[in-house]
């Protein structure tokens, strides 16, 4: 069967009955078990292999896009040394966004932390007295679980990108950070709308679903006292923000209510509105596979009549810009390509990384934000390198992902079992010697022992894989030292160290 | 509360001692065609792989006939239709000082871009063009008269342009509104317009 085609206004034959994946969260201060979640995901393998193929689908086009493009490496290294150049002066750009957006008529303030944001935007609507919010998406608004407050004081937030909406309607996180209800199936959204928005239950056509929603969601946009959104980058030169979206749901937001305010991570800046064609060019692309988004709006300054508010946010970043190893995941435009790309976000789905970011953005993200709750997760890496070879700006992520690891080995959060069992395997790894006995060892060991033991609950690789065959002809180097080695040394008479193991 | 001032002092004191000068961007449209003619196709085919469609007025035609025809099937008896462009009067009139909720039964939104980019199929508005932001949004078909001399290459170039600098609000439309949040089903007509149809027209062109 061939990966379906996103561009294609064709549902698939038949809706899946199977019941959608449920994950348990951990608790306060209790590790997330990312493996253990992604068991309980792969439990439900209609929706594993949907997950898996829709996802490789945006994989797919974006490969189209940029194999379209003569200049795609070249943006990719400018884009990464316009994030570079910014980043190393930050706070020069901040200061001159911060001021630019002044003289604008926009209303700036600073939080330091997601309790701040949350606080601040709080008193801006206490002070114009709003009830009712329209908001497009923001994995920002997401890092400071803004939509629980507000519920928390009384305030009603509405979702107005789909995917997004879908997931509040059904009360869980987004599962990607651009397309937030990937892990669902169209039968999964169908109960959902049938029991909040009253659709007809048995119809899961995705024009139909699509279509409710709408029709739902325009009277909360017309009645809506505020509009919230995020933004994907902003202008040190023109104090603007720029915000890229599929729907027009963030121009609804922005431009239907009087009020606009908008949440802004201190690292989203570039210094010159020049800069934006490498970012506009590349993030649809990474994304979607989209040359770009149906939406590409410049807010500089409130309308006539209007107020604009920008609420700039650091909650760790300044910190993280201190991290030697880690402040080059500063530079992240928020595209998702990484995660199409992982085998393991592939196979897991984002809510298996139980984390505001997942796949692998989210393992090197998260432990910034919590490092004991999340040190499993930059564990969930086969470390390919898939990620940073299509990452727009560059980062190593693979190669962060193992620094991860060993930060957090080194402050001991690696949970017992997993640090023996890895600090064994470093040592015998590192000795070929020791290598090559533990090969013969495991070799007799896979031929002997019984299944209870090769697929015990220690070892974590054989609850889910079945271990290789033993191969009858001994290891590659038994062969390697049979066929080759002395063949190599009659037609070589140089002496060699021959690396001989015994 | 920590403010501007503490946030700034942390930036600075933990941000890397790298050089890092701001990279040139190159305009990277030598490939491109030099002359209107050339560009109007391209334009016109990236635009269709993002939704929206062009039409062309027919000899003996008027605008509004062709907007009429192209629609024909996705309007009612009576369509409302808002004009901010002086070609075609329309039945509803755009004021500045609307508010944004009164548009919300608007089929069709007739609006001038101030460019159009050929790599892309975008056309740009600012609030100039717009004269009330919510009506590219809120009506449910948009039409939009572009004269072709305004194309440029690509991306790079319509970030040359200061058109931002000095408007509020500027946004290019590629297509309709669109998802594909349900099970990757292509939806155009997502929050806002159900489709975008661009008509080549030069600014002295009488309606």
């Amino acid at each position: 069967m061939s990966t379906p085609d996103p561009t294609k206004t064709i549902n698939s034959p038949e809706a899946t009955r199977e019941s959608a994946p449920r994950f348990t969260k951990a608790k306060d201060g209790k590790r997330v078990d990312h493996a253990a979640a992604a068991k309980q995901f792969l439990d439900s393998p209609i929706h594993a292999k949907s997950h898996d193929e829709r996802v490789w689908a945006m994989r797919t086009k974006r490969d189209k896009q940029a194999h379209a493009i003569e200049e795609w490496e070249e943006l990719r290294d400018l884009a990464s040394q316009i994030k570079t150049h910014t980043l190393t002066h930050l706070d020069e750009y901040l200061e001159q966004f911060a001021d630019n957006a002044a003289a604008n008529g926009v209303r700036v303030h600073w939080a330091a932390d997601a309790a701040d944001h949350n606080r601040i935007v709080h008193e801006i609507f206490n002070d114009h007295d709003v009830k009712k919010v329209i908001k497009s998406k923001s994995m920002l608004m997401e890092e400071c679980g803004f939509r629980h407050y507000m519920e928390g004081v009384g305030i009603e937030i509405v979702e107005t990108d789909l995917g997004e909406r879908i997931q509040q309607l059904d009360n869980e996180d987004p599962s990607h950070v651009v397309v937030p209800s990937v892990h669902k199936m169209r039968s999964d959204v169908a109960k959902v709308f049938a029991e909040t928005l009253g659709s007809d239950p048995d119809n899961d056509d995705a024009h139909y679903l699509a279509g409710r929603q709408r029709d739902a969601t325009r009277p909360l946009i017309l009645e809506a006292d505020a509009g919230m959104t995020g933004a994907n980058f902003a202008v040190a030169e023109t104090g603007g923000f720029i915000v890229c979206t599929n729907e027009g749901n963030a121009d609804l937001s922005a431009n239907v209510p009087n009020l606009h305010v908008a949440s802004i991570g201190i690292e989203k800046l570039v210094p010159r509105m020049e800069d934006m064609g490498v970012f506009i060019r590349l993030l649809s692309r990474s994304a979607l596979g989209s040359p770009i988004t149906q939406y590409t709006s410049h807010f500089r300054a409130p309308r006539a009549g209007g107020e604009m508010h920008i609420v700039l946010v650091d909650n760790g970043r300044s910190k993280r810009l201190g991290q030697e190893k880690f402040w080059s995941s500063l530079k992240c435009i928020r595209c998702g390509a990484c995660m199409n790309t992982c085998p393991v976000f592939r196979r897991s789905g984002g809510l298996s990384y139980g984390a505001t970011y997942t796949g692998p953005l989210g393992l090197i993200l998260d432990p910034s934000f919590d490092a004991h709750r999340y040190s499993n997760l930059p564990f969930a890496s086969t470390l390919n390198g898939s990620c940073t070879n299509v990452c727009p700006v560059k980062i190593n992520i693979h190669e962060q992902i193992f620094e991860w690891r060993q930060v957090l080995a080194e402050d001991g959060h690696i949970p017992w079992a997993k640090k023996s069992a890895l600090a064994a395997a470093g040592k015998v790894l590192a000795d070929p010697k020791r290598y090559r006995a533990a090969i013969r060892t495991a070799q007799s060991a896979l031929k002997h022992l019984p299944d209870w033991a090769v697929y015990s609950q220690l070892n974590a690789w054989g609850q889910v894989r079945d271990m290789p065959d033993v191969p009858d002809g001994g290891s590659f180097h038994d062969w390697y030292r049979k066929n080759r080695l002395h063949k190599t040394e009659a037609a070589d008479t140089a002496t060699h160290d021959s690396g001989d193991d015994s | 509360m920590k403010g501007r001032n503490d946030i700034l002092a942390a930036i600075r004191a933990n941000k890397p001692a790298l050089k890092a000068p701001a990279p040139e961007v190159p305009s990277f449209d030598e490939a491109y065609p030099t002359d209107t003619t050339g560009l109007w196709p391209r334009f016109a085919d990236a635009l269709a792989l993002m939704g929206g469609s062009v039409a062309e007025i027919q000899e003996g035609q008027s605008l509004e006939d062709c907007i009429r025809a192209t629609l024909a099937d996705r309007l009612p008896e009576q369509p409302i239709i808002a004009s901010a462009v002086p070609e075609l009067t329309g039945n509803r009139r755009l004021r500045e000082h609307d508010n944004p909720k009164t548009l919300h039964d608007i089929d069709i939104a007739v609006l001038r871009a101030r460019f159009g980019v050929a790599e892309t199929g975008s056309v740009c508005f600012t609030e100039k063009e717009l004269i009330v932001n919510a009506v590219a949004y809120l009506a449910q078909h948009l039409v939009v008269l572009l004269d072709p001399a305004e194309l440029v290459t690509n991306i790079h170039r319509a970030y040359q342009r200061d058109d931002y600098k000095n408007a509020r609000y500027t946004v290019f439309h590629t297509g309709p509104s669109a998802t594909a949040d349900i099970e990757g089903v292509l939806v155009r007509g997502a929050q806002g317009v159900r489709s975008l149809t661009v008509i080549a027209a030069s600014v002295d062109t009488p309606g």
